[in-house]
């Protein structure tokens, strides 16, 4: 039952924040919402250590939560290998990222600093609880729970319009997503009866392959929504409304993960329906190299950033689609420990610029913040995937499960995908940190590294993102892929045939060899000259992040309106109402004109019925008619 | 006996108020009167004796009437929910000035009594004879103490219900001719025969008049001109409980009485029933007007409650039952807020409002909580009942429970516009000088919250009075 307790710590800290957030000091709140997440770090490796020591983790069910007749649902938690990795990264994150804001978020009111970490609180809770639910429902409630959290985190500073724009949009979108979530529940209840995990992986013989596939596609249209894919991938990058801890938070240890950990528990679905995979695999690399084009044109940190985030997504959803679950999840672990690096690192250059975020007017920063500039260098190599950094051994196992599963192609964009990786993020490096400050003088005066509660998650999130691929040694390199031995008992249908080392090294020279000139022609460019241009040409739609918002508003989001405008000033007042209305106004005008009865309403009344019968009347005859209509269109 | 005394007390408690004339004391009469029929509404959802929970006595034997009063799985829910709906109402709006407060709440007991007896009754008669007596208060309710337009929004409720009524009437004394026993007796009507052709008409006249009460596209025009002017207790009574009756009269009536046409019906009920959802939540998105938006938004909820009523499945029926309670619960704290802000800045237009949050904190965060159950948010009450009625949609049809599930965006859309418009922001004009909500519309608020989240973790004793409900009347649909 010690499983409990992990999600009860926030939910505690969450509340107390929350109901005290007026009368406690800043310093109580960060102690009692870092805290939290620390008991909760301690409590899942405790977890994690009994689980890889083989323990048997029978969790028992909380309490009935829906038990009806046609089907039961437990509130029930499940702890396995997948799981206690997951918490593992959600918590241990999450920690220092909690602690990091303590600083970060100091300026705050006070009451506005507890309402921050009690939010922050609910939001590691959330993720939490679909981590670990034993059923899709459970999942379900943790998965619609982080949007929300997102919505309040995105929307903190809540006087600021387009803020709460970009929160409403970042609920929304989401809410598309669970749309297909929630039908792809419906059709495992309505086939299996079940939604537990166990039940359902147990039970897949049962299923045509026409539920298979329907059920993991629509589940797939979930973690679209949840993890930034083509198409709804667009609230991502406006998420940066929020503080800039709170985008490390969705990026690295929480949210947009969900849609991979859900994939990937469901392997035993995905991999019985070849058309899911290719659908997984096609979207997957094709938000890698679009994310990846943005990215290369964005001004502001935090979007180029936020760009890289969805385009590594890309490479985990194709990782998933190619069968190479382990190194998905291998990814998401690696992608935790730089992203969270890099977004922080990036809050603390923000934070000594004054809430300065146009890369224009940065520049030589290497020297005056010496942490947060070496900190930053190793997250930007390990995203590049220069070894023996971490992102290089899982993304590489991501390229070559591509590459020996036959798809070639995926195998050559994704590394064109790395390439453009490592250019974009060293031309993120070498602008902000090489060359001469272009800031203002004022700020350059105020320039000084950030505090310890900055620097030392900094400190630790940079030596996990230059050892965290060790974890995962391939055999090449003499390692024995022990997350792959790990992993295996949940990640039963792994397919991922074996390469010739000779293979195997010679994709790994290519990727390296292009991610390394990607990262050459950066620096070349960017510290001779570092001002960024006004793009022109083609280079100003890929700025534009080739207008998919504009593209949405008019196809979708405006023609709804006007319906809805239209509904409203037309239909709703002339149509069905003047109807209405003109039928009561002919009808006392009549009855008092014929006099019937000296009552005017009673006529009323009694006409009225009249005419209802006869419009019944109508009806009816036509019903028929009516039905098959509509009988033909569905 | 608690079967009586639920209409008994609102009864008399509501001719004892008509006659008080100080304000004061018919407010604190009112409060009593509500508790009392609120503990009695637990002690019968609580209660197992059938002596208890059963009334019967002769009433009009010549016609083959008797007063026959039950509580069972769905009218368990139900009458807890009109019970519990008084004492909130009633605190909410507690500051609030009426003139000739006495009849005011008069009225108001009456029309609960009206709505527990149409919940109660077993008997067709008798449940027409409730069912016009929760209508005629209203109607006096909204024409005496209503907005500018009451007159002649009132007029259009009224004929609409009325007519409603009428068909209703025709459609039952057909049925009560047709019986072999010439009874109104629940379970003459549930037994008696009648031809194809005669059920398909008479399903019609029966079911126009509980549409236009739920009320489904497109019989809805009376309702948000009707919400929008009448005063904001009467609304929640309406919205909050009033609406049910149409819900709970085809779960009760309609099904039973005509299995075979509810089924041969049901695709074109659906449709329309999506149709509606779709559209009112369109227009809810372009409102401009607190009141409006919340009226359309239940005219959606309340689509999604026919569609799965007619779907015909055990689950969706299920999840209508406990949605009518949670709907109440979550409409009911809607309107307390809309009507926290009308009463404070006298306005309820959008485009007046803003960064109230600022200035109202506490209200926000309750508004907001309620707001999270209006888009049935996990762990609100109103996402059982909403997953088990999208559900129960599925089984019937899954490509339609795709389409009706489009409005769960666009729910998200119009009510988190609706937090944004009031509550985030700069402050307005209007808004610079607002101030926190009173100690007993938070009052009311608070316990709103509570019931949303308890049944949002553990709606399982819900689910468990809905069974006996959805067992009792989905096995006459063949």
């Amino acid at each position: 039952m010690l499983v409990y307790l992990v999600p009860l710590f926030p939910l505690l800290g969450f509340l107390l924040n929350g109901l005290f957030r007026k009368s406690l000091s800043k310093s109580i709140v960060g102690i009692i919402g870092s805290g939290a997440i620390l008991a909760s770090f301690i409590v899942s490796c405790i977890l994690f250590f009994d689980v890889k020591s083989g323990g048997a983790l029978q969790v028992q069910p909380l309490f009935q939560f829906i038990n009806i007749s046609s089907f039961k649902i437990d509130f029930a938690f499940q702890v396995d290998q997948l799981s206690a990795l997951f918490l593992l990264i959600i918590t241990g994150v999450g920690f220092l990222i909690h602690v990091y804001s303590t600083s970060y978020m100091h300026d705050e009111k006070n009451e506005h600093f507890a309402r921050y970490f009690s939010y922050l609180n609910l939001f590691v809770f959330s993720m939490l609880f679909l981590v670990l639910g034993a059923n899709y429902v459970i999942m379900f409630i943790g998965w619609e729970g982080v949007g929300l959290c997102s919505y309040l985190l995105i929307g903190y500073w809540f006087k600021n319009d387009n803020y709460n724009y970009a929160a409403k949009k970042a609920f929304v979108m989401n809410r598309i997503g669970d749309v297909g979530f929630l039908l792809g529940i419906f059709w495992l209840l309505s086939k299996l009866g079940t939604a537990n995990y166990n039940d359902v992986f147990a039970n897949v013989h049962q299923l045509s392959s026409t539920d298979i596939t329907g059920i993991t596609v629509l589940l797939f249209i979930g973690a679209i929504g949840k993890s930034a894919q083509i198409p709804l991938y667009t609230w991502l990058p406006d998420a940066m409304a929020g503080p800039t801890p709170v985008s490390a938070l969705i990026h690295a240890a929480t949210m947009v993960t969900a849609g991979i950990y859900m994939v990937a528990r469901s392997n035993a679905l995905y991999s019985l329906s070849a058309v899911a995979e290719n659908l997984v695999a096609i979207v997957g690399i094709a938000t890698a190299l679009l994310a990846a084009t943005i990215a290369i044109k964005q001004n502001d940190i935090k979007k180029v950033l936020a760009y890289s985030t969805v385009s590594q997504l890309g490479y985990m959803f194709l990782g998933l689609g190619v069968g190479a679950y382990t190194g998905s999840v291998f990814h998401v672990m690696t992608h935790a420990f730089f992203k969270a690096l890099l977004f922080l690192g990036a809050g603390s250059v923000i934070h000594a610029l004054h809430n300065q975020q146009d890369m224009r007017y940065m520049g030589g920063l290497r020297k005056y913040l010496p942490v947060t500039h070496i900190t930053f260098l190793a997250g930007c190599l390990a995203i590049s995937g220069i070894p023996p950094f971490s992102g290089f051994f899982s993304k590489d196992e991501i390229l070559a499960a591509a590459y020996a599963n036959h798809h070639e192609v995926y195998w050559a964009l994704g590394v064109v995908g790395a390439g453009m990786t490592a250019f974009y993020m060293f031309r993120l490096y070498a602008t902000t940190f090489l060359g001469e400050f272009r800031g203002t003088e004022e700020q350059k005066n105020h320039l000084h590294e950030s505090p310890l509660a900055i620097t030392i998650p900094l400190l630790i999130l940079a030596l996990l993102a230059v050892v965290g691929g060790f974890v995962n040694v391939p055999g090449v390199f003499g390692g024995n892929s022990s997350l792959h031995q790990f992993l295996a008992p949940v990640l039963k249908t792994e397919n991922v045939p074996e390469l010739t080392s000779s293979k195997d090294f010679m994709l790994m020279g290519v990727s390296v060899g292009v991610a390394i000139l990607g990262i050459v022609i950066a620096l070349a460019k960017y510290i001779r000259k570092p001002e960024l241009n006004e793009p022109q040409g083609l280079g100003k739609v890929v700025a534009n992040k080739w207008y998919v918002d504009e593209i949405y508003n008019t196809l979708i989001v405006n023609p709804l309106s006007y319906l809805g405008a239209f509904f409203k000033n037309v239909i709703e007042k002339s149509g069905i109402d003047g109807f209405v209305n003109g039928v009561g106004t002919f009808i006392q005008y009549s009855s008092r004109r014929l006099r019937l009865v000296q009552n005017g309403k009673v006529g009323t009344y009694i006409l009225l019925m009249v005419f209802s019968v006869v419009v019944l009347f109508v009806v009816f005859w036509n019903q028929t008619n009516i039905i098959d209509f509509f009988q033909k269109i569905f | 006996m608690i079967a009586l005394l639920l209409i008994l007390v609102p009864v008399i408690g509501g001719l004892i108020a008509l006659f008080i004339k100080n304000e004061t004391t018919v407010k604190g009469f009112a409060l009593l009167v509500s508790i009392i029929t609120l503990l009695l509404a637990l002690a019968g959802v609580y209660s197992n004796s059938s002596s208890q929970l059963h009334y019967d006595i002769s009433w009009m034997p010549d016609l083959g009437s008797r007063i026959t009063l039950g509580l069972d799985g769905v009218s368990k829910i139900l009458v807890l929910l009109t019970a519990i709906s008084l004492p909130i109402i009633i605190t909410a709006t507690y500051k609030n000035t009426y003139p000739g407060a006495g009849k005011f709440y008069g009225l108001m007991f009456l029309c609960q009594a009206g709505m527990l007896g149409v919940f109660l009754s077993m008997d067709v008669l008798l449940f027409y004879f409730f069912w016009e007596l929760a209508l005629i208060p209203a109607y006096f309710l909204c024409s005496i103490w209503g907005g500018e337009k009451r007159i002649q929004v009132t007029f259009k409720f009224f004929v609409y219900t009325f007519v409603g009524s009428l068909l209703m009437l025709v459609s039952i004394l057909f049925i009560y001719f047709k019986t072999p026993d010439h009874s109104f007796a629940m379970q003459s009507f549930y037994h008696v025969k009648l031809s194809a052709s005669q059920a398909q008409w008479m399903f019609w006249l029966f079911f126009i008049a509980l549409a236009i009460k739920m009320p489904v596209f497109p019989f809805h025009t009376w309702q948000p001109d009707t919400y929008e002017q009448a005063p904001t207790a009467v609304t929640m009574l309406l919205s909050g409980v009033m609406v049910k009756m149409g819900v709970f009269a085809v779960i009760r009536w309609l099904l039973p009485i005509f299995p075979q046409a509810s089924q041969n019906n049901s695709s074109i009920i659906i449709i329309f029933a999506v149709i509606g959802m779709l559209y009112a939540s369109l227009i809810a998105i372009r409102q401009d007007d607190m009141k409006r938006l919340i009226a359309y938004s239940s005219i959606a909820h309340v689509g999604l409650m026919c569609a799965a009523l007619f779907s015909n499945q055990q689950v969706g029926m299920q999840g209508v039952i406990i949605q009518m309670f949670n709907h109440g619960i979550v409409i009911i704290g809607l309107w307390i807020v809309a009507d926290a802000i009308e009463k404070q800045l006298g306005t309820r237009k959008f485009s007046e409002l803003g960064g109230l949050a600022q200035k109202a904190p506490t209200l926000a965060i309750l508004f907001v909580v309620l707001c999270l159950a209006n888009v049935a948010l996990p762990l609100t009450n109103a996402f059982v009942g909403e997953f088990l009625m999208f559900n129960g949609l599925f089984l019937y049809n899954p490509v339609i429970a795709g389409i009706a599930l489009i409005a769960i965006i666009l729910a998200a859309v119009y009510t988190l516009n609706m937090i944004q418009k009031i509550f985030y922001g700069n402050t307005v004009a209007l808004t610079e000088n607002a101030h926190d909500s009173s100690f007993n519309i938070n009052a009311a608020l608070v316990i709103l919250v509570i019931v949303v989240i308890v049944l949002g973790i553990y709606p399982q004793p819900m689910l468990n009075l809905a069974q006996q409900g959805a067992n009792l009347f989905i096995t006459k649909i063949p």
